[in-house]
């Protein structure tokens, strides 16, 4: 295990070591808005509780936000209902300009891109890189996307039969409540907000208790940018307080989630038993990636090693089931651990470090707890398979070859920094084994065959196929399960 | 030729006993009703009724930059100023008062050769152009409506300068028409999508929306940025490159907006801007063998000449954008101060001078005498002036030729019979100036009811029955627009599903807006300008099929 030049377990988020042209973090970044967010106010929570925000690559607590819970969620429910009376500012406002309210959200995520990016890496521990290019950006496009959308959502006439003159509208929905998780804070908030927004929603939206920060940084941007009071509103809290209030209020129309399929099933079961609300859900994955002997070899081992560990390996589309041709399996494997024996850990503002904590400490026990269910049953561990580091929650990036389908590593999310390898040798081996998981979010398939790939890419059961490729999202592209990965398209 | 409404109604906005003489010392209100619809115009109609408000009002208004400087004329070629290869120039004009404002650079063939020549190598496969994310192309498009918005108050005035148009009215519907349109196709850019087909057999079909390659672009001059929007922002959003002509009476807001393409950061070849005239540099793009699309908007008497040159030389793509004369039925039972008001907009915006322009006003019988007596009250009541006047609801027209041409036709409505109820003439003072004329008893088959005048006169017929109605407005070659004044329903919907027409308007006229597809039935043109359709026509759709193993659902 290599470890980053320098002191590692120094946190100071402003490192002089920073090569030039490379964006610097905000040091001393001041933590402005820790209260729920109502009717474009700061309200203090009804129970009067707080929820403790830790920097997980210390472990030390941040600050302490408003904890909304029942309550607070009906009073933002209250507002966004009366946000979206008819007669209403928001009903009223032009298509086209909500398009430019989000344009203009754009431009202020464009000017607070360091602030946000310098928060998201410090309440998730994600490198601030990465945060600043990857999720920034895609923050950035996906609301100047949606932007453009407002005014273009057109609905048909339609030529029916008799004396009868038909056309369609499509109108917003009303209240949605939408719940996010921890890996993609910030991002996961734009993807929610910005089509509910386009069409003319209004939206109470929870961000995860580990990480409300950028959401309510947001929340004095919108006002900012000139949505009227109660359109979008940003009650921090837990799931089963906060989060079940949601998925069983009565006055919220729709409820949108992305988080572990366990909860999704929780959420579509409280939308059954409450008033029917429309669902969308975009929950987890056991990915498969699937690379040909014919491959690009060197490519294939460094997508399928970026497929996995991406984020500390915390993406829902982690491509945790590599099958791999059997005539370069070996070679697959070995080039595979040498790749993860090179990734660099430490401190997430220093430019080189590959990978970062992991959320909190549940997450990594769980994690923990699979690398040793696959050593049990009988997977061989080629490198890794243990924490890392005195402070903080990092783990070793960790392989596995010798993998097989009913092994728990091959069937279970484990949504940290752990690679599966497993062998095949045919197409349609590979295809049914592929296929043999109730998730079915993305896949990926490496050949230079175009009868393999085209072959593959309709017969995998998954909402996405890359060919060649991995994590190629963008905000143009629709993103959601088939079967229990999901209901629904995002983007 | 197009273009849009009354946005400045003057209902209560003066006492009926004022003349129009252009100067005034009462109110203005700026109504939002009009030309790209929408809920957004500043100065809102209640100041009306409130002094401060009206004077804090009047203190928003934008004026004209004083003593503006033409920074640009020259023809823009691959992001550069460069002089015309004649070495001709030609005369640009204010039609207000007729003096000459300067001297542009004269495009001719060679010059459009050299245009061509740029926006083919910058159409290039593997050019920065080509390999442009299209949402990257959507952001260009975006910066440039910045800089639009930056520059709105230059732009107005070179537009009223050199146009002729009321600057309030350039500043709010012109400029406002153009940030829209570029915002608006902005946003499709990354928005342009192909499909995925199930075709028969083992194979796999998808289409790909490409842009078509070099368009040639030559617009008219009553609408002279608007009109530039309109044409390079769908050609652009969709990866094409342009070679635009504007009209060789209005180059300045054209040259102008060179400079923003090219600080807006559009790389080099991808809009040239040749300014000219139609017989030479017009025909040279007509006839162009290296392009590959020509989009034009003007008279029908040229638009066949432009699809004749497509014909001849590489059936090159072709859209029209051309003249009309569009009906506009006012039923018994419609508002009828309401649908004056609207019917004389619909007239006399931008001087009679927009393509959709209502000038053939049919009146049920019934209200007939009435609808009469109220129009003409309130074309007397027009203000005819300098366009820099803020009450100056009336500029001059473009030219001289034009100008004789409307007085002409005037001559023929009062020879062939028609009663001549105001105006009829010039306005006697330097510039363009033509009084605002209505004629009643018009008859079908007079001239001023067969052709296009473009110029502010109005014609109003009468009918009984709605079949006979539907029959007259339909007996024209054109097609471009149409109008329905009911408060019933089934009338306003038989109506428009009877029009010969690309765009039928309720209760309302000039109701323009970015979203909405425009163009015309028969000889008003061909294709559609606007919208999501106004994308097809910018775009060459790709199948490809491949053979795979085996096909599953």
């Amino acid at each position: 295990m290599t470890t980053t030049p320098g002191d590692t377990q120094n946190h100071d988020p402003n490192p002089s070591a920073a090569p030039p042209g490379l964006p610097i973090p905000v040091s001393d970044l001041e933590v402005k808005y820790t209260k729920i967010f109502i009717n474009n106010e700061w309200h203090d929570s009804s129970c009067g509780r707080k929820i403790p925000v830790y920097n997980p690559a210390t472990g030390e607590k941040i600050c302490e936000v408003e904890e909304g819970d029942e309550e607070d969620v009906d009073k933002a429910v209250k507002a966004a209902k009366e946000a979206f009376q008819l007669g209403s500012v928001w009903r009223r406002m032009d298509a086209s300009d909500r398009g430019r309210l989000l344009n203009k959200l754009a431009d202020l995520v464009e000017r607070d891109q360091l602030i946000l990016a310098t928060m998201e890496t410090i309440d998730s521990g994600k490198l601030f890189l990465i945060a600043y290019f990857v999720d920034l950006m895609a923050a950035i496009k996906t609301l100047r996307y949606y932007g453009g959308w407002s005014d273009k959502i057109q609905g048909r006439t339609i030529p029916v039969d008799g004396e009868y003159f038909t056309f369609t509208r499509h109108e917003p929905v009303g209240v949605c409540g939408q719940i996010i998780p921890w890996n993609f804070p910030l991002l996961m908030f734009i993807w929610k907000i910005a089509p509910a927004l386009c069409c003319g929603n209004t939206v109470v939206i929870k961000p995860a208790e580990q990480t409300p920060l950028t959401a309510l940084h947001m929340a004095a941007l919108m006002k900012e940018a000139g949505f009227p009071p109660g359109v979008v509103n940003v009650v921090p809290g837990y799931g089963s307080t906060a989060g079940a209030a949601i998925a069983s209020h009565m006055y919220i129309d729709k409820v949108a989630f992305t988080g572990s399929t366990e909860v999704g099933k929780l959420i579509k079961e409280a939308a059954g038993k409450s008033n029917l609300k429309r669902v969308t859900l975009e929950l987890g994955g056991k990915n498969p990636n699937i690379i040909f002997a014919d491959a690009d070899l060197d490519h294939a081992v460094e997508q399928a090693h970026h497929g996995l560990f991406f984020n500390q390996g915390q993406c829902c589309l982690a491509g945790s089931r590599i099958f791999v041709e059997e005539t370069i399996y070996d070679e697959f494997v070995r080039k595979s651990v040498e790749r993860a024996k090179r990734r660099v850990l430490g401190n997430p503002f220093i430019p080189g470090v590959d990978q970062g904590p992991q959320i909190d400490k549940k997450q990594f026990d769980k994690i923990l707890e699979l690398i040793e269910s696959g050593r049990k049953e009988g997977a061989k561990l080629e490198c890794g398979g243990s924490p890392w580091g005195d402070k903080g929650l990092f783990i070793q990036p960790t392989v596995f070859s010798d993998v097989t389908d009913e092994m728990r590593i091959a069937k279970e999310e484990i949504f940290g920094p752990v690679q599966q390898i497993m062998k095949f040798k045919t197409l349609d081996e590979v295809i049914k084994r592929a296929n043999s998981t109730h998730y079915g979010l993305v896949a990926g398939v490496f050949t230079q065959n175009i009868n393999k790939a085209l072959t593959i890419a309709s017969s995998l059961q998954a909402g996405t196929v890359w060919v060649n490729c991995y994590n190629a999202m963008s905000s143009q592209c629709p993103f959601g399960g088939f079967k229990m990965s999901g209901n629904g398209r995002e983007i | 030729m197009s273009l849009t409404p009354g946005l400045y109604t003057q209902e209560g906005t003066q006492s009926p006993n004022q003349k129009s003489s252009g100067k005034i010392s009462g109110q203005i209100a700026i109504d939002n009703r009009g030309t790209m619809t929408s809920s957004k115009i500043e100065l809102p109609g209640e100041v009306k009724s409130d002094p401060a408000a009206l004077m804090a009002s009047l203190q928003l208004i934008p004026s004209p930059v004083p003593d503006l400087e033409i920074k640009y004329t020259k023809i823009f070629i691959n992001n550069e100023w460069q002089t015309s290869v004649s070495g001709k120039t030609f005369p640009v004009y204010n039609p207000s008062n007729g003096e000459k404002i300067c001297h542009v650079q004269e495009a001719e063939k060679a010059d459009t050769d050299k245009a061509v020549q740029a926006a083919r190598l910058a159409f290039t496969l593997g050019s920065v152009w080509r390999r442009m994310d299209a949402s990257e192309r959507g952001r260009l498009l975006d910066k440039l409506a910045d800089l639009v918005e930056r520059d709105r108050t230059i732009l107005a005035t070179l537009e009223s300068v050199n146009g002729g148009k009321p600057f309030l009215q350039a500043f709010y519907v012109d400029l406002q028409g153009v940030i829209k349109t570029l915002r608006y196709f902005a946003g499709w850019a990354d928005k342009i999508h192909g499909m995925t087909i199930p075709v028969d057999g083992d194979y796999f079909t998808f289409t790909k929306h490409e842009p078509i390659g070099v368009c040639g672009q030559i617009i008219p001059w009553n609408f002279p940025l608007l009109m530039m929007a309109w044409k390079i922002a769908p050609a652009l959003c969709c990866g094409n490159t342009v070679v635009i002509k504007p009209a060789e009476q209005t180059p300045l807001s054209s040259l102008y907006m060179g400079a923003l393409i090219k600080e807006a950061g559009f790389p080099p070849g991808v809009v040239n801007i040749l300014p000219g005239y139609g017989p030479t540099a017009g025909a040279a793009i007509a006839f162009h063998m290296g392009i590959d699309k020509v989009a034009f908007t003007g008279s029908t008497e040229v638009g066949k000449l432009i699809q004749e040159a497509a014909g001849r030389s590489n059936l090159k793509r072709v859209t029209l954008e051309l003249g009309g004369k569009s009906p506009n039925i006012i039923f018994a039972d419609a508002d009828l101060d309401y649908a004056v008001e609207q019917a004389h907009q619909g007239v006399f915006f931008n001087q009679g001078q927009c393509c959709t322009a209502g000038s053939r006003v049919f009146v049920e019988e019934s209200i007939y005498d009435e609808f009469v007596r109220k129009s003409v009250e309130r074309a007397k009541r027009r203000i005819v002036g300098n366009p820099f006047d803020p009450t100056t609801e009336q500029g001059p027209q473009i030219d001289k030729e034009q100008y004789s041409k409307i007085l002409a036709l005037i001559q023929s409505g009062i020879s062939e019979g028609a009663k001549l109820e105001c105006g009829g003439k010039a306005l006697g003072r330097k510039g363009f100036y033509i009084e605002p004329t209505v004629f009643s008893n018009v008859k079908d088959e007079m001239r001023i009811a067969k052709e296009e005048i473009f110029g502010p006169v109005q014609q109003i017929l009468k009918f009984k029955t709605m079949d006979e109605a539907i029959e007259r407005a339909n007996s024209t070659e054109y097609g471009l627009v149409a109008a329905v004044f009911t408060r019933d329903i089934n009338k306003a919907m038989t109506v428009s599903a009877a029009m010969h027409a690309g765009t039928v308007w309720i209760n309302c006229y000039n109701a323009l807006n970015v979203q909405s597809p425009f163009g015309g039935f028969k000889m008003s043109g061909n294709g559609r300008e606007m919208g999501e359709y106004g994308l097809r026509e910018y775009s060459e759709v790709k199948t490809i099929t491949m053979k795979i193993h085996q096909k599953n659902s």
